[in-house]
Order: C-alpha cells, then sequence, then structure tokens
C-alpha cells in the first residue's frame, strides 16, 4: 500500500502497463493527470482535435500490437473523442482512452463542460468505467488493458472525476484481475479442428478469406503455413488486407464491393471456404444470400457472437484465430503432404494471370491505380501505409499490394473520414525507423488537416499523398453511376491549396504533375524524413472499378 | 419464415450502477424487443438477477444471449425452458365501482382468479393478482368491462424447478 493521489496512481498504473506514449489535449477536468505526467517521463503527444487524438492512438495500436492511449478532457474533450472510439470499436483496435470528468459532487447538474460520457460512449466501447474512488484507479486501469487487449480487442474507456484525480487514498497495485463475466476463449475445441481439417481435405476448390482477426492475433505465420499446406488461394476483406503477401501465387487480393476480380470470382467458386477473423461485413459479402451460397463456410472466430450474426455456416469455431489454423494445420500434416497442382490451382493461376497487364493509360493524366504501384515499387517492404475513406482507399486496397501484417491501416468498419492522417501519426511514433505514407483524397485529408500541426511540432513526420480530384470522389462516383450524375454538394473545387496548406503548417508541401515526378517526390519526402504533403491532381471523372452495387451479388460485379 | 415467440432469458449480472443501461442499450442497438424485464438482488449480494422476456426466432434469441454474455458485467445468461419453470408476475388494477353489484361482481372474479382486494375507495377498488402472464391477462378481460382506471404490472419473473438453477459458484 502506498499513499499517492489519484492522477499520481494513474500515471504509475500506466507505466506499469509499459505505456510510454499518450495522445491527448488537456483541459480543466484533467489537469491534474496532466500535472503529473509533466515530468513523469512517458511522452505526451499533444493533438490539434481530440479526434486525431483518438485515431492516433488507433493508428498506433494497429502499427505494433500494444494499446494505443488518448486522453481527453470532459465535455467537449471527451465527445471529441466519439468518432475515433467508435472507429477503434468497429475494427476491433485496442486503445484505452481517458476523459476528465467534472468533480463528483457537480455530476448530473449540468455542470460546466459536462458530457455523460460513460453513457455516450456505452454502445461504442467493450467496456467503460467511471471511477468513483481514488484507490479504485490502479484495479480500473489495470482491469481496462485486460479487457482491451484480450479476446476480441477494443476500445476501452475510463471516466475520472476531477476530484478523483486529486483525491489521497492507499493505493494497492494488484497483479490479479478477475472479472467473473468477462472469460475470453482461445483454444479451439478439438472435435471442431477435427472436423474442420476433415472438410478441407475433402475440398476441391477450398478458398481461405482472412478478415483483421488474422491480424490481430498475429496469425499471418500460421495462415501461411495453411494456404502453402492446401495451396488454397487467400482472399481478405478490408480488414484483413496485409496478412497475407499479396506478391504471393496463392494470394487473391481483396474480396467484396470493391474487391478484386480474382478474388470476387474465385471465392464464388469455392466448394469449401475457411473464414477466419471475419464478420461478414456487407460490403465483403455482397448481398448476403448470393455470398457462396453452395460453399460449405468454416467460420472461425473468437467472438462467439459473430458465429451467425450475419451468415450461416456449416462449421463454427470459437477460438483465437493463430491458435485456430495452427490446429487445423498440424490436423492436416498428419493426413495429407503440401498439395501440388490441382485443376483448381491450374483455374487460379490463369484467372490471376489473364487480369495481370498492369494499367493501360496514354491519356498523360495521372491515373490512381499506376500511382498505387508505383508507390508500391518506392517504398520499402516494412513501410506502412493508411487511407483515408473513400475513392482513395478503395484504390490503395486494390492497387497497392501490402506484403506485410500491420503495413496497411484503414478505417474498415466505421469508414471514417479523416481517420488516415492521424493514425499514419501515430503507426509512425509506433515504428518510427520505417516510413509512413498517409494516402489521402482531398475531401477525407480537410477533415483532420489540422493536425500537421502535431506532426511538425512532434517532429513525427509522415508523407500525406493527396489523390485530388476536386470532389467527395466515392459520394461523386455514385451520383455518376446511380443519381444520373447530379452532383449535389460533393464539389470541393480545388480548394485549399494543398501546397501553401503544408507550408503553413511549417511543413513541405509539392504539387506533381507527372508519374516520374510522383516517384522523385515520395522518395525525397521519405529521405528528408520532414512532415509532407504531395497534391497529386486526378481526374474528377475517375471511377474506381471493379465495383459490386448495393445489394447486388458479388456475381453481378460492375467493371467499368 | 422462422417461428417468433416469447422467450424467458435469465441474466445475472454484476449488482453495480449502470448495468441495466448497459444491456437496455444492448436490446436498443441491435433492434431486439424487451418484452418485460425485472431486475432484482439475488441471494448472492453483489450480483442481481435481470428476467428478461423476448420476442423474437431461433436466431434472434441466439443473438440476444450471444449479445448478453458479450457484456462485461453480464455474468451467466441462460434461456429458461418454458416446461420446467415457475414463472410468475403481478398485477395491480384499479378498477371502477360505480354501483355495489358491480363491487360484488369484482369480489366473485377476484376470488375465483385467487386475487385478493387489497384498497376500496368510495369509486374505485384495487386487486392484487399473481400468477402467469395467460391468467392475468384473462383476469384484465373480465375487468375491462366495468373500466380499468389505473393497472400495474410487474413483468414476468422465472425459476426453473428443481436442482436446475442460473447460479454463479463461489
Amino acid at each position: 500500500m502506498v499513499k499517492m493521489s489519484g492522477a499520481q496512481a494513474l500515471v504509475e498504473a500506466l507505466k506499469q502497463q509499459n505505456v510510454n506514449v499518450i495522445f491527448g489535449i488537456p483541459g480543466g477536468a484533467i489537469l491534474p493527470a496532466y500535472d503529473v505526467l509533466y515530468d513523469s517521463g512517458i511522452r505526451h503527444i499533444l493533438a490539434h482535435h481530440e479526434q486525431c487524438a483518438a485515431h492516433a492512438a488507433d493508428g498506433y495500436a494497429r502499427a505494433s500490437g500494444r494499446p494505443g492511449v488518448c486522453m481527453a478532457t470532459s465535455g467537449p474533450g471527451a465527445t471529441n473523442l466519439v468518432t475515433g472510439i467508435a472507429n477503434a470499436y468497429m475494427d476491433s483496435s485496442p486503445v484505452v482512452a481517458f476523459t476528465g470528468q467534472v468533480p463528483r459532487p457537480m455530476i448530473g447538474k449540468d455542470a460546466f463542460q459536462e458530457a455523460d460520457i460513460v453513457g455516450i460512449t456505452t454502445p461504442i466501447t467493450k467496456h467503460n468505467f467511471q471511477v468513483k474512488r481514488a484507490s479504485d484507479i490502479p484495479r480500473t486501469v489495470k482491469t481496462a488493458f485486460y479487457i482491451a487487449t484480450t479476446g476480441r480487442p477494443g476500445p476501452v474507456l475510463i471516466d475520472l472525476p476531477k476530484d478523483v484525480q486529486t483525491e489521497t487514498a492507499e493505493m494497492k497495485f494488484t497483479d490479479n484481475i478477475e472479472i467473473r463475466g468477462y472469460k475470453p476463449k482461445y483454444d479451439p475445441h478439438p472435435l471442431q479442428v477435427k472436423k474442420s481439417a476433415e472438410m478441407l481435405i475433402q475440398a476441391e476448390r477450398p478458398v481461405i478469406l482472412a478478415g483483421g482477426g488474422v491480424i490481430l492475433s498475429n496469425a499471418s505465420p500460421e495462415l501461411f503455413k495453411l494456404a502453402e499446406l492446401l495451396m488454397a488461394p487467400v482472399a481478405t476483406s478490408l480488414m484483413g488486407k496485409s496478412c497475407f503477401p499479396e506478391n504471393h501465387p496463392l494470394s487473391l487480393g481483396m474480396v467484396g464491393m470493391h474487391g478484386t476480380i480474382a478474388a470476387n470470382k474465385l471465392i464464388l467458386e469455392a466448394d469449401v471456404l475457411l473464414v477466419v477473423g471475419l464478420r461478414f461485413s456487407d460490403r465483403t459479402t455482397g448481398r448476403l444470400d448470393m455470398f457462396c451460397p453452395d460453399a460449405k463456410i468454416i467460420h472461425v472466430d473468437i467472438d462467439s457472437a459473430e458465429i451467425g450474426k450475419n451468415a450461416k455456416v456449416d462449421l463454427p469455431m470459437v477460438a483465437d484465430a493463430k491458435k485456430a489454423l495452427d490446429a487445423i494445420h498440424q490436423s492436416l500434416t498428419q493426413q495429407i503432404k503440401k498439395r501440388e497442382g490441382s485443376p483448381w490451382l491450374k483455374r487460379v493461376q490463369e484467372l490471376k494471370e489473364q487480369l495481370q497487364g498492369g494499367v493501360n493509360n496514354n491519356t498523360g493524366e495521372l491515373k490512381p491505380p499506376q500511382l498505387l504501384e508505383e508507390l508500391r515499387k518506392v517504398l520499402p517492404e516494412e513501410a506502412i501505409v493508411t487511407t483515408e475513406v473513400g475513392q482513395n482507399q478503395m484504390w490503395a486496397a486494390l492497387h497497392f499490394k501490402a506484403y506485410r501484417p500491420r503495413t496497411f491501416i484503414s478505417s474498415g468498419g466505421l469508414g471514417t473520414m479523416g481517420f488516415g492522417f492521424p493514425a499514419s501519426l501515430g503507426a509512425k511514433v509506433a515504428c518510427p525507423d520505417r516510413p509512413v505514407v498517409d494516402i489521402a483524397g482531398d475531401g477525407s485529408f480537410i477533415m483532420t488537416e489540422q493536425d500537421l500541426a502535431t506532426s511538425v511540432l512532434e517532429d513525427i513526420p509522415v508523407t500525406v499523398i493527396v489523390l485530388n480530384n476536386s470532389m467527395l470522389g466515392m459520394v461523386a462516383q455514385w451520383q455518376r453511376l446511380f443519381y444520373n450524375r447530379r452532383y449535389s454538394a460533393t464539389e470541393l473545387k480545388g480548394v485549399p491549396n494543398f501546397v501553401k496548406l503544408a507550408e503553413a503548417y511549417g511543413a513541405q508541401g509539392f504539387r506533381v504533375e507527372s508519374l516520374s515526378e510522383f516517384s522523385e517526390t515520395v522518395k525525397k519526402a521519405i529521405e528528408s524524413e520532414v512532415t509532407t504533403v504531395i497534391d497529386v491532381p486526378i481526374s474528377p471523372e475517375e471511377n474506381v472499378f471493379p465495383m459490386v452495387p448495393v445489394g447486388s451479388g458479388l456475381k453481378d460485379m460492375i467493371w467499368e | 419464415m422462422a417461428k417468433e415467440e416469447s422467450h424467458i432469458i435469465a441474466a445475472i449480472v454484476e449488482h453495480k450502477p449502470g448495468v441495466l443501461y448497459s444491456v437496455a442499450n444492448m436490446f436498443r442497438r441491435r433492434g431486439f424487443n424487451i418484452e418485460s424485464i425485472t431486475v432484482g438482488p439475488t441471494e448472492q449480494g453483489d450480483l442481481a438477477r435481470m428476467t428478461i422476456t423476448v420476442n423474437g426466432d431461433e436466431k434472434v434469441i441466439e443473438q440476444v444471449i450471444k449479445q448478453l454474455n458479450k457484456l462485461i458485467d453480464v455474468v451467466k445468461v441462460s434461456r429458461l425452458d418454458p416446461a420446467s419453470i415457475v414463472s410468475r408476475e403481478m398485477a395491480l388494477v384499479k378498477v371502477h365501482t360505480s354501483d355495489a353489484r358491480a363491487r360484488s361482481d369484482i369480489i366473485n372474479y377476484a376470488n375465483i382468479f385467487r386475487a385478493r382486494v387489497v384498497d376500496v375507495s368510495p369509486e374505485t377498488m384495487m386487486v392484487e393478482i399473481t400468477g402467469d402472464s395467460d391468467k392475468i391477462n384473462a383476469f384484465l378481460d373480465l375487468m375491462k368491462p366495468f373500466g380499468v382506471r389505473e393497472m400495474a404490472r410487474t413483468g414476468i419473473t422465472a425459476l426453473s424447478r428443481g436442482k436446475k438453477s442460473v447460479k454463479i459458484e463461489e
């Protein structure tokens, strides 16, 4: 037992969780915590909007696999975190958020800067707490990190009334956390493993569909081994992108609304589908009753509530992706040898080859697919790419091949425009030795560009590539295809000037007009280790294809 | 179409503020309908028991149970088998009694239903009735012609018969 203030206990508890960086913005109700942080040795990164603090913590978590921490004051500080928390929740990212709160006697009185952040975040957190006594802080912090990082990860929020931070108490830092209502299950049931192995042995046309769960559980090596043993092609969801090297002959790339032709075609031909760490989102499956209706589906997920939530499956397996893939692999190695050329494999290779051949473009205009293929050539394998949301994101998913896990970071579930840039800051803090690039659109980047200040002031050099079509491009694409080209509220008209914007913040800005200029500038930006915005003008008429219209099955993909 | 019907779910939860909110919030957010919910302490002081009646098909009920289980403060969830439970609901009904005839009719009906008259005023009578929901509904139908002035129902609470129980071993 040690006597200290709630704020001191908070910082001590954070140190015990090996937290060495916090993204946040101070304010009245969180001042006691900030006062202790001041000389605590924990790095605090001052964001310029709380949403960015939350996204940066999320990006940090996704790049590193360690929990990301953000902090804000009460009221508007806390509510500004909400989009970031919801984003982390939808993509199962381990973020721990701390908010100041008005002092206990003021709660419920509509005090200045009071917001019911626990009530507000209940549906968008894995769990949340309001600490009522200073002596509860050590245990609460420990519990929060445990919940955020175990089972299916997710954001946890701790609300700290100001007088709890200043209250002095005897603090007990415990080792053991026992939560009787929370017992994540990791090991697959042996019988389910046996059955799935049997199904996979019988399969003539197996496909593995991997989601974000494979990345979260660091299961890429196990996935790789299993895919090679079965010689089964691997498709991913957007969240699963980077879990399997996309330059591997078995990689089909992303499946879904803007999936690759190979993935969307071949998945429908599968007779057995092994789905791992994926929740059958509508953007991944297209119309659900037309998604692989004849295939037998094995569904591995650590969250039992995901099983049967959207899709009907033949064999459910509640387990950690890494353990499940490993167990299935072990069971199979006892029974089969590595598969060689099957008719299915031939079909996969033929279709992939047929679709190769790069992008034809003699127009002289900069085309996003080419730009992203060029970017891949310029960036080293370990570089981390984040994306905004919309056309930029889908072009990146389709044309920027990811080779290593945790090198492609994108807002999948919530689809948050403005996520990519602050997430890139978090990723760069987590991996300072690797280049980090945000693939942005003009519409998305302006939603969080104020954090260029954070990037410059905190010395977090990232590169932002703005694919600038002077439009809210994806919305405009839908208007073009489904609303008779009525561009209602989607024209951004080339405002702002991104070069000047970057310079105003003390970053460097470039506008490029050709492919060679583009790659030279990216190289220069990365080598310079200075925050850089590269404005890349593209045609406002550009569409992302292939595309599966909403309400259609994957087979009704349109190509152009 | 899968058959939609009422199911009774018992949930043992942490007995602390905010738990009812997170449970109710989950139902609202996922579009599940609570027909009734009763909450009270258990024999284990730090745990409370919720008895939730939900309408839905098999798939919905399965999801309700899984989503409840996902909540950190929900310790145990069980679906009660209607064939082997005792379920009870209580209602207080305040009925207009304009004449002596109505009064004696209400007392007679109450006796038949083993309900009790618990309050009388010159214009009203209040009856307390306990039983399963069908019994209460039947009684209320009988009261309607007299004019029901006010009514309060508790919602269903239930326990499994015999040794079977939804209990947290300590």
